[in-house]
């Protein structure tokens, strides 16, 4: 088998599933091992390829779930009608072996050194690169201003819950809720609108750095909400996983 | 099948282009948009992708995937470049060419 990376082109690999842990009722995030790994950055996804027995297969993108630094994760929401998802959601385990090839992607990745202030709005799973650039803010010690509003369609479908309601100095977190709300709730309910991004977003004139990743009709959604608001569209970058998803 | 975007096709423009293309700017030969590849609109329909300006709807680009090979139309594009980067000889190409 060759093994040895031709540059400039991305190479097929097979990583060892390293833990599966569960993230909701419908989200796991898969550790893995791969042999080769060049590192990544921010925001990246990579390629999972799975192959039938009649060698029918099938490829998916998936973002990374960690920080440049970290071993390589991706989190993954089963799509019930889907063709992959279902196996990696639920019958992946620990010590399987995955085919992969990446990190892909050059646009939708932030360095500390772009600055910010941060705008991330994430639809869903959509938050999966966001939380891998919240990390790479921490862990580089980056001071750069982040705010985050996250749609979900309700509180036990919110990703990362626990990490998320950790973050502390510079990240200002907030929630909306689309499907239905616990009681009690003091955040946001419905989809986002134009009312929402001008009270939780950051004003035009702090020339904020925005990464919207989610279901196409909220990333259209968002992304026009903000250039409404006077932000730069250079500066508002869009990730699209397709699907309306109900966020 | 729903729409996607051209960040869901970087492993698949790294193959024909043997680099990162997401961050590259296109201009769309129908109406001018320029914007990246990234922001570009990808419908996936095996065994081939389109994707369409996001401006004007027009086809830019159709890639369609072989056994060992991928077949490429550029044809929509007035331009895909990467101004930023000092890049191979794929760095500010016209269309006209069809890359394999």
């Amino acid at each position: 088998m060759e093994t040895t990376a031709v540059r400039g082109r991305l190479t097929w690999q097979v990583a060892t599933v390293a833990s599966v842990t569960p993230e909701t009722a419908s989200v796991v995030t898969i550790e893995l091992d791969p042999p080769h790994w060049p590192g990544h950055r921010a925001g990246q996804h990579l390629d999972v390829r799975l192959t039938a027995e009649d060698g029918y297969t099938a490829e998916r993108e998936y973002s990374i779930a960690s920080a440049p630094g970290e071993p390589v994760a991706i989190t993954v929401e089963r799509l019930d009608d889907g063709e992959v998802s279902p196996y990696l959601t639920g019958e992946l385990r620990a010590g399987d072996e995955l085919e992969l090839r990446g990190p892909v992607g050059g646009y939708f990745v932030w360095e500390p050194g772009e600055g910010g202030p941060l705008m991330l709005l994430a639809g869903g799973s959509g938050i999966v690169p966001l939380r891998s650039i919240l990390r790479h803010r921490l862990r580089t010690g980056s001071d750069v201003p982040a705010c985050l509003l996250y749609s979900s369609r309700s509180w036990e479908d919110v990703i990362y819950r626990d990490e998320l309601g950790q973050h502390g100095d510079g990240v200002q977190v907030s929630y909306t809720l689309t499907r239905g709300q616990p009681a009690g709730w003091t955040g946001h309910a419905g989809r986002i609108d134009s009312v929402l991004l001008a009270e939780v977003a950051w004003p035009a004139e702090a020339n904020p750095l925005a990464y919207i990743c989610g279901p196409t009709s909220f990333v259209e959604t968002a992304a026009a909400g903000l250039v409404g608001l006077g932000y730069s569209p250079e500066r508002v970058r869009t990730e699209r996983f397709g699907g309306t998803g109900g966020h | 099948m729903d729409a996607v975007d051209g960040n869901a096709i970087g492993g698949l423009l790294i193959d024909v282009f043997g680099t990162e293309m997401t961050a590259a700017s296109s201009t769309c030969a129908t109406c001018g948009a320029r914007r990246p590849v990234a922001e570009l609109v990808v419908y996936r329909r095996s065994p081939g992708t389109v994707v369409r300006c996001r401006t004007c709807g027009s086809v830019l680009m159709v890639l369609v995937r072989r056994t060992d090979m991928t077949g490429v139309d550029l044809s929509g594009l007035a331009s895909l470049s990467q101004p930023d980067r000092p890049l191979s000889r794929w760095a500010g190409f016209r269309t006209g060419l069809h890359a394999e």
